[in-house]
């Protein structure tokens, strides 16, 4: 193992997740997610993000539908969308996209279509960012256990 | 030392979206506790052993076939589920002769005072909002060791094992006796029935921590 090597992708590991908490976006519930992870389930906190991605996804297209008749909005079946994204974003710490779900759930407790649009567009927006910052955050553990090391664990207070 | 019971907790999460039962089963995981998860407050009653009778859900009984089979010593579930809310659920445990004594914990992702205080007032244990914490899930323990001691009591009694002189825990207590009574019970000696109920909640949380140390178990335990 090359010790210097572990060491310099331990430390970008390190800048690179605490830059994301700083940025806003992740908030503490990230970290709660990682406490779960362990040498038995190694996977558990990309298989539960993969799996938040798969729902984002989803429910973005169901709710896209829903808005798609600007006479005929089903604000039921939105408020239930945001709501499931809201509690799932919430759980993961992802915390833009929560952010994003709060505003939208308001659009819709007034039926306001257009402000609706805007956070469903601002929701795909978020998580595709999201997306994108965790994959390259996985990257980074998978070299670094691929090098020899261990992945840091970054108390984020 | 006393009797160290080797065999884990086994809780029934419920749960109608999956993500949310990974989420549970994993936290229950590892908090050392064995888990099923289910996706209905229905399939929830099935497992337990209740059969649910189509023609009237009023209607509970206990299926002969699968009677008590498993051991459960904490339902966790969800409250807002389509047909039967975790709400619902509750109830119909609390109302069965067989299981009201298994400990029913309510989580949430809305923060209603009105709610939870229905919950509790119904025999929920405890209430916790989303997302679901480690740390909230060290509260889950002094529910589930009253489930396994009852049931220790309810055997026949050997000089090693735990001497339980009053099976009904909820009784009034002599110093052998754990001393535990349901949640809302507590509160209604405490005179904390005016607070506002996220304070309700936050006060219980200091009860449960003052009155239900780890000491007093060890005393029970260790008692012949």
């Amino acid at each position: 193992m090359n010790t210097t090597v572990v060491a310099q992708l331990q430390r970008q590991f390190q800048d690179y997740i605490v830059s994301l908490y700083q940025q806003g976006f992740l908030d503490n519930q990230f970290s709660e997610l990682r406490k779960l992870q362990d040498e038995g389930t190694p996977d558990f906190v990309s298989e539960v993000v993969f799996l938040f991605f798969d729902d984002c996804s989803k429910l973005i297209n169901t709710m896209s539908t829903s808005l798609e008749q600007p006479d005929n909005v089903d604000f039921k079946q939105l408020d239930s969308g945001v709501h499931q994204l809201k509690g799932s974003s919430s759980s993961v710490g992802a915390k833009r996209v929560k952010n994003v779900c709060i505003s939208f759930k308001e659009c819709c407790d007034v039926q306001n279509r257009e402000g609706c649009l805007r956070c469903l567009q601002q929701v795909d927006y978020e998580y595709k960012m999201l997306k994108t910052k965790l994959q390259e955050l996985f990257n980074l553990e998978q070299q670094i256990l691929q090098a020899g090391g261990t992945i840091p664990q970054v108390d984020i207070s | 030392m006393g009797v160290e019971t080797e065999s884990k907790f086994h809780v029934l999460a419920v749960d109608d979206s999956l993500f949310d039962r990974k989420m549970i089963e994993r936290l229950l995981q590892k908090s050392s506790c064995q888990v099923t998860t289910v996706d209905s407050g229905s399939k929830a009653l099935e497992f337990l052993g209740l059969r649910v009778d189509d023609n009237d859900p009023n209607a509970l009984s206990t299926s002969p076939q699968i009677h008590q089979e498993v051991e459960i010593n904490l339902i966790i579930t969800d409250y807002c589920m389509p047909g039967m809310t975790g709400y619902d659920l509750l109830k119909k445990v609390k109302e069965s002769a067989a299981f009201r004594s298994i400990p029913v914990v309510i989580m949430s992702s809305e923060n209603v005072p009105a709610r939870i205080s229905r919950c509790l007032e119904e025999g929920a244990e405890e209430f916790f909002l989303k997302p679901v914490k480690l740390a909230d899930l060290t509260k889950l323990k002094p529910h589930m060791m009253k489930t396994k001691l009852k049931k220790e009591s309810e055997k026949p009694v050997a000089i090693e094992e735990i001497v339980v002189s009053k099976p009904e825990i909820e009784k009034e207590e002599d110093s052998s006796v754990i001393e535990i009574l349901p949640l809302h019970q507590e509160l209604e000696s405490e005179q904390l029935e005016p607070m506002l109920c996220s304070n309700k909640r936050k006060a219980m949380e200091e009860v449960i921590s003052t009155d239900r140390s780890r000491p007093k178990y060890n005393d029970i335990t260790t008692s012949v």
